[in-house]
């Protein structure tokens, strides 16, 4: 099934299910837990730190998958160090400050926005990375509002929890055991926004995202901008495994990687139900390796001999009962062997691609059939088992031999739990990680707990913005148009749109001004700066008065820019005192000018033109139509 | 915590008498109803230290959330969900090729376990609980623990001292190829200075060890702290040494001797710094323990020379210096009892005026008074000014370059034998190892400023 060719009913019969988490900054002047202020910087790094992670042993006494996954790595982490960006907190050399007011006002504004109730002693908890994101291997994080919801569709989505937390590094480059991460966006404040599950299609996960965007864009509280707002999705599908896809950062992305992630959860239970046909179970799964690096020695097109040139070694491993299953499609243009190739590239840091050799790729990769076949003997293959070659470094090339067998085995049982990032492609995803377990959550004892007092709820509450879905049943009362209500739904004017579409009785003329001009004057540096409240206000009421007319609004509005004038000084200039007799003289002067129009349409459109130059605005449009027509008669 | 009754751990006032009208106690899995929202999720222990009108409950999420106890209307008992602690045990493995350590604990946690739902930190402590949590050990060396206490490092007192110094000569003349101390960072130097007086020649290597980021978190130092330090307990230096961060990289320890080492940051991983003097090696997995200087006290048998003499006066005490101190301050500590002070001086180890009378009275009532400077880099000079030399002619003698709390360990030392003034002014002055050097290399000072163009080119070059 194609994304374009499906409907809501096939969805819903795979048991699609989907659910949000969306992040985005908090515009707040400093960072969450220190006094750095906030703000990405290109600048070169000042200084490095080199870091490493080590899972901590869980309640009992027991590693986290993810945490050991993490451990295989054996990453080097590397810190670029900004002086004017972070301090010692971010570095993991100090204790955290007492927690940012702002932010925890803004969190509680937005959860209100969300119908949250608000929480009366937040507790921070640390949530443990360790894939380097974060210096001190947890991130902290602490619910602000529970119980939310929005409405959508005639239904209510469940918002479980909104929380603050503060942001991760900038990954700037993660080759072989090298990450390197930017630490200016560490610890900026973010608010973390948590649908339940209940999205049922692409479609519906796509819209519901938006409106959680706008939501939390019409507080006027978070930054925007590229990187500000990230969402994590998850989805599931009946007999497959939540999967996250982490980190989109377009909304417009998540109706294919959505789609295209049930695609492939259904795959794999295909090939599941396949495994289990050819009576391969957990209790009779069994694999073997050998090292190949001699097999291959003498083969001069061999894609591995450079790794084994600068002391690496090539491994087979055949996986009985697997033939025919690497190459079974996962994705429309990825097969099984790719979803085993990404786990070797992210957790034995073998990333130069191809990493693995198979029956279908490994003529191409320079294995020629006679070792191919001296390799599978010396495996005991028989016809029904698959293999694979990889090649690298001794020790990674352990750790793929490994996870190879691993993530066959995982097969038996359909989709692993992971998380995943979005691929270049913009549909499909990779592997990133093992999905981590739920006990990854402790109390952070650094930090005490956060009182909120009921009356600092209560006075937020009063000032709550009006919500998107309450702002497009106002505007559609008003009759705008939906291009309009779209571009007004977020607008930081707003409100002072509301006041000039009531003090104008004109709400479409308002709209203009807000959405259309404003972003005329932005685009052509015309320094809307002097466009303050009060005089769109006083602008409005003499539009309503009549002293002006539409089609000088525009030429208004830029001598106010321009000049710092008031309104009135704008008209006084702009719109010259036309008399009754004045306007007759210049009409019937520009119904003599010759033209070729012979068209009336066209005639007329050329005849409004002049005749709307020459008053600039000074009478209606409407009015000089009808006595251009009149003297035309 | 008692069977049958419910455990309220932490609660009191308001949020005690809820839990008690309700008939809940912590691990309860319980639904409450309550002004500010409903919840369903599991009571905590509350930290004694917050406030009494919340109580804690932790959402099936994994997260936290106080619910203020006068808002409730009412909690529904659901069940019981109590987490269960146990580290999981390996033996550690024994070779007889590998050097034989010996790890005492005395309460920091080097390596340990978090109790999810509260934040503790437990601590693994015997060996197969260390196996599991630093697997690398077993690399390195064969081992066995013991934990002496299990206190914070600022109430480590003379009592503690003594029973370190005593179980640490039993276990070497046991045949111990290495001792390990795992301590708590704050008062590890003062510790590391008493064992250099206490334990005299020590035959092989004692080496203290501890983590400035706990044991619990994946960017601890901890369980890289307990590595170099069994690769410095099997090494070449027998002295009692600090083995901590290096840089605050993740790049190599320093082994610093006890009597010149000093925590210079609260909070820095390389908080640690030897001061006046260079560290005594480098360790670190790859390259093993790589001396920085060749006039270590290399590993020897156990002979007549190794001894402990474990004593120690708890009548001693530094004063530190401020402009404007008042005499009777001094009168006051010697009223008290005192019978030793270490002066850190301003400068060369200087005090204002007012006091020399009273520094005169002291020293005729018998109290032993030593001067070392506050600057912490330098040497006491007192013959430069007039002052100095006055001061001296009262009684005060110049330490040299020795280390304010190294003095007042030495002194108290050396208190606890004699109070004859010529003999504690001999064990005084006479250096045991390294806290008095005759010389001050170039380099021994060393305090780099950031924002300088050749720091920046070096801190590119060698990480932070």
């Amino acid at each position: 099934m194609s994304l374009w060719k499906t409907n809501d009913i096939d969805y819903a019969g795979i048991g699609f299910r989907c659910g949000i988490e969306i992040h985005q900054q908090l515009d707040t002047k400093q960072k969450l837990f220190c006094h750095c202020p906030v703000g990405l910087v290109d600048d070169p790094p000042d200084a490095r730190v080199l870091r490493h992670m080590r899972p901590t042993l869980s309640e009992m006494g027991e590693y986290d998958p993810t945490a050991l996954m993490e451990k295989k790595t054996r990453k080097e982490i590397i810190y670029e160090i900004l002086n004017n960006r972070v301090c010692t907190y971010e570095l993991d050399d100090s204790p955290p400050f007492p927690i940012n007011q702002q932010a925890v006002e803004i969190g509680i504004r937005l959860a209100l926005l969300f119908q949250c109730n608000i929480v009366d002693e937040a507790h921070i908890s640390r949530k443990q990375y360790l894939d380097g994101s974060i210096p001190t291997g947890f991130q902290r994080t602490t619910v602000i509002g529970t119980d939310g919801w929005i409405p959508y569709k005639y239904r209510r989505i469940k918002i479980p929890q909104v929380n603050i937390e503060e942001d991760s590094c900038r990954e700037v480059d993660n080759v072989g055991h090298n990450v390197i991460f930017r630490t200016d966006r560490l610890s900026i404040p973010l608010v973390e926004v948590i649908t339940d599950a209940e999205l049922y299609s692409p479609q519906e996960a796509f819209e519901v995202t938006w409106l959680l965007a706008e939501t939390n864009r019409i507080s006027g509280l978070v930054r925007r901008g590229i990187g500000a707002a990230r969402q994590d999705v998850n989805v599931s599908i009946a007999g497959g495994s939540r999967v996250e896809i982490k980190g989109v950062d377009k909304i417009s992305h998540i109706p294919a990687l959505t789609h295209f992630e049930a695609l492939r959860q259904k795959a794999l239970l295909n090939l599941r139900d396949e495994i289990k046909e050819r009576g391969i179970s957990d209790s009779n799964y069994a694999y073997s390796t050998t090292d190949a690096t001699a097999n291959l020695a003498r083969s001069p097109e061999f894609v591995g001999n450079q790794a084994v040139e600068q002391g690496g070694v090539v491994s087979a491993i055949v996986i009985k009962g697997f033939r025919g299953l690497m190459e079974k499609y996962i994705f429309p243009e990825r097969i099984f062997a790719d979803e085993i190739a990404g786990r070797v590239r992210v957790i034995a840091c073998l990333d130069k691609m191809p990493n693995i050799a198979h029956r279908m790729n490994r003529m191409s990769l320079g294995i020629p059939d006679k070792e191919w076949e001296d390799i599978r003997r010396s495996l005991d293959a028989e016809d029904g088992d698959a293999t694979i070659i990889t090649w690298g470094p001794r020790q990674d090339v352990n750790t793929a031999l490994e996870e190879i067998a691993i993530r066959c085995r995982e097969a038996i049982h359909g989709v692993p739990p992971e998380t995943r990032n979005m691929a270049l492609n913009e549909r499909y995803s990779d592997f990133e990680r093992l999905l981590p377990g739920p006990d990854r959550m402790y109390p952070d004892t650094d930090h005490p707990p956060i009182e909120i007092d009921i009356e600092r709820v209560e006075s937020l509450r009063e000032i709550v913005p009006d919500l998107p879905w309450d702002r497009r049943v106002t505007m559609k009362e008003m009759g705008l148009p939906d291009y309009l209500i779209d571009h007004l739904v977020t607008n930081p004017r707003y409100r002072i749109f509301l006041r000039m579409a009531g003090i104008s009785g004109n709400p479409k003329w308002a709209a203009q001004v807000i959405v259309e001009y404003f972003t005329y004057l932005h685009r052509r540096d015309f320094g809307a700066i002097n466009l303050s409240d009060d005089r769109l206000l006083i602008l409005a009421q003499l539009f309503g008065d009549g002293i002006f007319h539409r089609e000088s609004t525009l030429d208004i509005l830029k001598a106010i820019c321009v000049k710092d004038y008031d309104p009135q000084e704008a008209i006084d200039e702009i719109v010259p005192a036309v008399s009754e007799e004045q306007l007759d003289s210049i009409l019937s002067e520009i119904i003599t000018i010759e033209n070729q129009l012979r068209d009336p349409e066209k005639r007329e459109r050329f005849l409004m033109g002049e005749a709307m130059r020459r008053l600039r605005g000074a009478i209606p449009g409407k009015l000089i139509r009808e006595k251009l027509s009149a003297l035309q008669d | 915590m008692t069977t049958g009754e419910k455990s309220t751990t932490g609660y009191r006032g308001v949020s005690l008498e809820l839990l008690t009208k309700f008939n809940i106690g912590v691990w309860d899995r319980i639904k409450v109803e309550s002004e500010s929202g409903d919840y369903e999720g599991v009571l905590l222990p509350r930290n004694s230290m917050a406030d009494s009108l919340h109580i804690v409950i932790k959402l099936d999420s994994g997260y936290n959330i106080g619910v203020k106890a006068a808002r409730i209307k009412s909690i529904e008992y659901l069940g019981r969900q109590e987490g269960h602690y146990g580290i999981r045990e390996q033996e550690f493995p024994y070779d007889e090729s590998k050097p034989n350590i010996f790890l005492f604990g005395t309460g920091g946690t080097i390596a340990s376990r978090l109790d999810y739902s509260t934040g503790a930190v437990i601590p693994a402590f015997s060996p197969g609980e260390l196996f599991g949590a630093v697997p690398e050990l077993a690399d390195i060396c064969n081992l066995k623990t013991k934990k002496l206490f299990g206190i914070f490092s600022e109430d480590m007192g003379p009592e503690q001292y003594i029973t370190l110094a005593e179980n640490i000569y039993k276990e070497i003349n046991n045949g111990a190829d290495g001792i390990i101390i795992g301590h708590g960072t704050d008062t590890m130097h003062h510790t590391a200075s008493i064992l250099t007086f206490m334990i005299q020649n020590p035959p092989v290597p004692i080496v203290l060890a501890g983590s400035q980021r706990s044991s619990d978190r994946p960017s601890s130092d901890a369980a890289r702290n307990l590595i170099n330090a069994a690769i410095a307990a099997t090494g070449p230096i027998a002295e009692v040494m600090v083995c901590m961060f290096g840089p605050t990289s993740d790049q190599y320890g320093l082994l610093h001797r006890g009597t010149r080492v000093r925590k210079m940051h609260s909070s820095y991983r390389s908080t640690f710094r030897t001061l006046g003097d260079i560290p005594l090696a480098t360790v670190d997995v790859q390259k093993g323990v790589n001396p920085l200087r060749s006039d270590y006290r290399p590993r020897s048998t156990p002979n007549e020379e190794f001894k402990i003499i474990p004593t120690f006066s708890d009548k001693v005490m530094i004063l530190y210096y401020y402009p404007n101190m008042q005499e009777n301050l001094i009168r006051s500590i010697v009223e008290a009892g005192y019978e030793g002070i270490v002066i850190a001086g301003t400068g060369l180890g200087h005090i204002n005026r007012p006091l020399y009378n009273v520094i005169r009275w002291a020293i005729g009532k018998g109290v032993h008074i030593y001067m070392t400077v506050q600057t912490l880099w330098g040497f006491v000079q007192m013959f430069v000014y007039d002052n100095g030399r006055y001061l001296m002619d009262c009684g005060i003698v110049p330490l040299a370059n020795m280390l304010p709390e190294t003095a007042y360990m030495k002194l108290a030392w050396a208190l606890g034998q004699t109070r004859d003034r010529e003999e504690v002014k001999k064990l005084m002055l006479t250096p045991i190892n390294g806290e008095i050097t005759e010389r001050e290399r170039p380099d021994s000072y060393l305090v780099l400023q950031g924002g300088l163009p050749e720091v920046k080119d070096f801190l590119l070059d060698y990480m932070l």
